[in-house]
This record gives structure tokens, sequence and C-alpha cells, in this order.
């Protein structure tokens, strides 16, 4: 399964990986903070990784190296 | 030189970055340093030129030789260092107020003289570092701190006119489709000659407030939703994509570019020169 981590020091809880991840993968806490919660239906594109402004998504895909 | 990954080009010091929760600037930010990762460009010759403005402290986060300069003067300073050293690797980061309102005309004069600079404008529609206030990119209709009972200009239309001004890279996309925004800015640095890559961004904390959306997914959906392809366009009525963000790639073409004129121009002055000395001395 891919693993994403979210760096809560960098991350401000601006929702966008929530909102744009096209297979709904996070929750948000009620600071929105966001909470990787379906983990598993997760397709590995990297999507909310380029899309955070705040370089707080780690993101490490099954198989692959971690990035 | 080690392979360069993206974030080894990041200032992580300085982390958390300065700007709002949701401010679009950090997504341009990773693209462009991704952009450079993948060009694997040599920190030691590349310079990033700024001016003032929220976009403007971009450089703070940036590793390479950075220049932070007064508002609406970027390209003015970063013409100046191309000229003294045509080898450095020359990007220009600013915002709409900075690069295309006070420093309208920078922008123009730098896209007609073809200097070998890259220039990326986060174009917000506001002055967000000041409060808000309108700039000239701010879409007519619309509110900000300074027209709040709906803006009575028109806005420019960037890259039209950065195009009309001769330079031979221009691009635009938006935070949200971030890959293609990568990859203009990557065609961009790459290019020889003035190159021109627009990124549409949230500025939740004011135009996004004033205007109905106060979160950055808000505005971003707001961008997508009001966008149409450079494609798409050219193939309906003008009427119906006018008031929309025309995506895409308007030009890239092959311009000789300012200093390898300037080098020939100066041969030419040189030989003339010298000719008139042998003559005299003949
Ligand atoms: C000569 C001068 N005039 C005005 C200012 C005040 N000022 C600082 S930033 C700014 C606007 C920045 O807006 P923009 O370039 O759109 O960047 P943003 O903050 O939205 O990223 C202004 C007017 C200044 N610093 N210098
Ligand atoms: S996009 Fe980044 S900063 Fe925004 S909520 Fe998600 S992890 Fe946090
Ligand atoms: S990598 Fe793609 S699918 Fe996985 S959480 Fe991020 S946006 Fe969603
Ligand atoms: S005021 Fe606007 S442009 Fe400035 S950091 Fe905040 S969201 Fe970004």
């Amino acid at each position: 399964m891919n693993r994403i981590s979210v760096n809560t020091a960098w991350c401000k809880g601006c929702g966008i990986c929530a909102a744009f991840c096209p297979v709904k993968v996070f929750t948000q806490e009620r600071d929105g903070t966001p909470v990787p919660e379906y983990q598993e239906r997760c397709t590995g594109c990297k999507l909310c990784v380029l899309r955070c402004p705040d370089f707080a998504i780690q993101l490490e895909v099954s198989g692959d190296e971690p990035k | 030189m080690p392979e360069m990954k993206y974030d080894d080009y990041l200032v992580k010091s300085r982390m958390p970055l300065f700007w709002c929760s949701g401010c679009g600037n950090g997504i341009v930010l990773g693209a462009i340093l991704r952009a450079f990762a993948k060009l694997q460009l040599d920190r030691h010759n590349t310079v990033v030129v700024t001016g003032i403005g929220c976009w403007g402290k971009a450089d703070d986060y940036i590793n390479t030789n950075t220049f932070h300069g007064t508002h609406g003067r970027a390209l003015g300073f970063a013409t100046g260092i191309k000229l003294a050293n045509p080898e450095l690797k020359v990007i220009a980061l600013m915002g709409d107020g900075d690069g295309a309102t006070i420093g309208g005309n920078h922008l123009i004069h730098a896209a007609r003289r073809n200097v070998d600079i890259t220039a990326i404008v986060v174009n917000n529609f506001n002055y967000g570092m000041t409060g808000g206030q309108y700039s000239g990119t701010t879409l007519e209709e619309t509110y900000t701190t300074t027209s709040q009972f709906g803006h009575i200009e028109s806005a420019f239309d960037l890259c039209r006119l950065v195009e009309a001004a001769g330079a031979p890279y221009v691009a635009r996309s938006h935070v949200l489709n971030v890959i293609q925004l990568e990859g203009f800015i990557t065609e961009a640095i790459r290019k020889k000659g003035f190159s021109f890559v627009e990124a549409l961004s949230p500025c939740p904390t004011h135009y996004g407030r004033h205007n109905g959306m106060k979160t950055a997914p808000k505005m971003m959906q707001w961008i997508k939703e009001n966008a149409i392809t450079l494609k798409e366009a050219e193939k309906k009525p003008q009427a119906e994509w006018e008031n929309k963000f025309v995506i895409g790639k308007f030009t890239d073409k092959e311009s000789v570019d300012y200093s390898t004129r300037y080098e020939a121009v100066m041969a030419l002055a040189e030989a003339s020169v010298s000719k008139g000395v042998s003559e005299r001395e003949g």
C-alpha cells in the first residue's frame, strides 16, 4: 500500500490536498489538518504532493523509492 | 555536480513558508524547484531575481544565487545581471502588481529587447502583501480593498501583452494544473531569449475573501471553472471565451537574444575601431 505522511510542522491546513485528491483519501481535522484516512484508495498519482503549497506531504508509493 | 533533487534547491531552514494558508505561491515555488531539478541547474550559475511582494519573498526559500530588488524593478536588475554576465541563468519572479502594474514598462521592454531571462509572474489578481488593493490584472467588476463597489477597469491579458512585445516564449497555466505549469516553466528556462510564464494562483486572504472564495480550494476551483484551453478557444468565436482565462502556450519560437546581438555589434564596433587605428597608423 502507498504511504502518505503529513509534516504537521509545515502544513497549514489549507485543505487543497483533501479537496482535489481524485479518490478522496483525506479527511480533515477541525483545524484543517489532513488525515489520510482512506490510504488504501491512493493511486500514487502524487497530485497532492505537487499541489501542497507547503511541501508538507510525503508519499511512498509501494514498490517505489521514497519520494 | 552530484545529482540535485528538487528539495536540494529549497532552503529548509527557513520553513515553514511565510505565506498564508492556501496561498498558491508555494505551489509555484514547488513547480520551479522541480523544473530546476529536471534541468539540473547549477546553483552557482543561476540567479533568481525578485521584486517586492508576497511572491517577491520566494527568493528567501531558493538555494541558488538570489537578488532581492525593489518593487517593480526585478526585470531591470535581471537585465543588468544578464548583460554583465551572459553565462548566468537568470530567472525573475514577480507578482502581478510587481511585474505587470508598477513594473509593466520593464516587462514590455525586456520582452521587446529579447533579453535572455525567464520571467515568472504569479497572478493572484491583486496586491497581496499590502492588503489586497487592485492591480493591473484585477478583473472588471470584482471586489478588492480599493474597489469595494466593483472594479471599473479592465484587466491586462499579460500573455497577449508580452507576446505582442515580441517575446519568443509565452505561456499561461494555473496552480491546480501544476504538472502543466512545471512543464511550461521548464521549457521557458530552456528557451534562449525572453520567456514568460504566468501562473494564475489563489490569494484566499484578500482577493478570495472579497469575492466569496475564502478558501484556497474555492479560488482554485473558480480559476479552473473559468479556464479554457487555447486549443478550445481557437475553435470558438471570441465572444465565448473573451472573459475566460485562456490556458496554454501562446508562442514558442526562435529569435536571436539581446546578448548575442550585443556581442555581434560589439565585434563590429571593435573591428571598425582597429581598422581606423591601422589606417591612421598605416
Ligand atoms: C516603490 C514601491 N511602491 C510601493 C510599495 C509597496 N508595495 C509592497 S508589495 C506591493 C504589492 C505587491 O503585490 P504583487 O506584486 O501583486 O505581489 P503579491 O504580494 O500579491 O504576491 C506594494 C504596492 C513598495 N514596496 N515600493
Ligand atoms: S495541501 Fe499541504 S498544507 Fe494544505 S492541508 Fe494539505 S498537507 Fe496541509
Ligand atoms: S497520491 Fe493521488 S490518490 Fe494518493 S492521496 Fe495523493 S492525490 Fe490522492
Ligand atoms: S496575502 Fe495573499 S498573496 Fe500574500 S501570502 Fe497571503 S494569500 Fe498569499
